[in-house]
């Protein structure tokens, strides 16, 4: 176990290093990514203004805040995709990976985690730009801020999981593309990230509450922006909990045959 | 060949392009993959139309079946872009990186046709189709016919469009010459595009003005949408024209200077 922490750090240590040396890169990236909410958001104002100023229960003030809090849960649920399965098995990069005594999977979660910091230092004054544009109604308590704190981390163990999980598919076949397409879309449009549920038909909302997608989005960015009692936040990290480790469960077991069909490609 | 019968630019691009399709034929299910791809892309614009309209009848003055061919138009310069121009910037990229690019300056064409022609993934026309479709659809639906000029119109702009992206693709990747290390470039731009899905008009002045001087997709996506819907005449087409010229002679100055300035990364 402390093995496992010291190897996390490290991991993390080098994720942090990788980004650093070229923030530049890591920047360009961030502002490419960033044009997604501004878009939602502006999209969804002029939804808003030509009714009045609301759209469903959202004020154009709280859009603002959902939106921008959204910026902060996509850097924290950022990893790895499940397209780069498909790179590293056909290049023979895993083979490097399985001949270490470590899980490849904690290399990984490692890596994602420290390449946090980085991301997380270019994102401020990304953030303070959208505040001053957008205005957004914010004003979270200790609870909301506390409870914030753990869900963008609970969030993002679930996506990663869930991304892991799909990356798997690469084992059997090469072209996957098309579902990792269908996940996408589902993802896109279930999890909070297009719109926030509410605005949806209810059948659709019932729908995203069965899916892991919405505790990696809109359960965070609810949180912070004051629409979940003490109660919900609590209970609703505990299905993240859930989702990620039935998630994790499911992972191991798929690995263990994923490994069995791998023979190696290149060198 | 000798030098004497040596092809002009076109036949030299021509030819490029044919042997790129004819190693694509090969495989002839990614077509079929490509296609799912692209109606899942589809899906996913018209669930968000439909959630927009869904909640208003008017976004910044286009109606949802005007807002369609703005829509339609996106898919398809995004289309071209995927087929002609991405591949071959990423290929120049991969080439400056190794080292490799010498194979290209040293031959005696002109660099600039070359590393723009080498490249053609002819499955990604799936969006052009697809884009096309949609296009007909909205015009037919608003105005029951598709006139004779503003066809014509359409076709001008829609090149000016692509160009226009071609010539910003070109600039940024020039800047690999310099800052080796641009991969998450590609997200940037592909990034901005994004924003394109949408009518410029919806956006707050400071990004409406980016999007129309610094990064033009109000000209290469929302004017073609514009001419074909009969919303605008020969006086805008001739902007577009204009400033089609400009992005195409910075982006040959550009390329000059980055040639000029390149030493090789092998040596």
């Amino acid at each position: 176990m402390t093995y496992l922490l010291r190897y996390y750090r490290a991991g993390s240590r080098i994720g942090v290093l990788r980004d650093l040396q070229y923030r530049g890169s890591t920047f360009m990236y961030l502002v490419g990514f960033l044009v997604e909410p501004t878009v939602y958001l502006t999209v969804w104002t002029a939804v808003a203004n030509a009714q009045g100023g609301t759209v469903g229960t959202y004020s154009t003030g709280e859009l603002a805040a959902y939106y921008i809090v959204w910026t902060l849960v996509r850097v924290m649920n950022l990893a790895y995709t499940p397209y780069g399965w498909e790179w590293r098995i056909r290049g023979g990069r895993l083979n490097e990976f399985l001949s270490q005594p470590i899980h490849p999977f904690h290399r990984d979660f490692a890596f994602f985690i420290g390449s946090k910091v980085i991301w997380l230092i270019l994102w401020v004054p990304v953030a303070l730009l959208l505040s001053l544009t957008f205005k957004p109604t914010l004003s979270p308590n200790l609870i909301e801020i506390g409870g914030f704190a753990v869900a963008i981390w609970g969030g993002f163990a679930v996506r990663f999981v869930l991304l892991y999980l799909m990356g798997l598919v690469s084992f059997w076949t090469t072209r996957a593309s098309a579902l990792f397409e269908i996940i996408m879309a589902g993802e896109l449009l279930l999890s909070g990230r297009l719109v926030p549920i509410e605005l949806m038909p209810e059948w659709v909302q019932q729908l995203a509450s069965w899916l892991p997608f919405k505790w990696s989005f809109q359960f965070p960015i609810e949180v912070l922006i004051g629409r979940l009692s003490p109660g919900d936040i609590v209970a609703g990290i505990g299905i993240q909990l859930l989702w990620a480790s039935g998630l994790g469960v499911v992972l191991a077991v798929v690995w263990r045959f994923a490994i069995k069909r791998y023979a190696a490609v290149g060198g | 060949m000798t030098p004497r019968d040596s092809p002009g630019p076109a036949r030299l691009a021509f030819l490029h392009f044919r042997i790129g399709a004819l190693n694509e034929m090969q495989y002839r299910a990614n077509f079929f993959i490509q296609m799912v791809n692209s109606m899942i892309a589809l899906g996913t614009a018209l669930v968000a139309i439909a959630l927009v309209y869904g909640h208003t009848d008017d976004l910044g003055g286009w109606t949802q079946p005007e807002l369609l061919a703005v829509m339609g138009v996106h898919i398809l310069v995004g289309g071209l872009v995927r087929t002609f121009v991405q591949p071959n910037m990423n290929r120049l990229m991969e080439d400056v990186a190794q080292g490799t690019l010498d194979y290209a300056l040293t031959r005696p064409a002109d660099s600039q046709l070359l590393v723009s022609v080498r490249e053609i993934s002819i499955w990604q026309l799936t969006d052009v189709i697809v884009g096309t479709v949609v296009v007909v659809w909205s015009v037919v639906t608003v105005s029951g016919r598709v006139g004779i000029y503003a066809t014509l119109g359409f076709v001008v702009a829609i090149t000016c469009g692509a160009i226009i992206i071609y010539s910003i693709w070109l600039i940024a990747t020039t800047s690999a010459f310099k800052v080796v290390r641009i991969d998450n470039l590609v997200q940037l731009l592909n990034g901005i595009y994004e924003a394109g899905r949408w009518p410029v008009t919806v956006y707050p002045g400071w990004l409406r003005g980016t999007l129309t001087f610094v990064i033009p997709l109000a000209f290469a996506v929302t004017v073609p949408a514009e001419v074909i819907s009969n919303r605008i005449g020969v006086i805008e087409i001739g902007w577009a024209l204009l400033v089609t010229v400009v992005f195409v002679t910075v982006a040959r100055l550009v390329w000059l200077w980055g040639i000029k300035n390149y030493t090789g990364a092998s040596a």
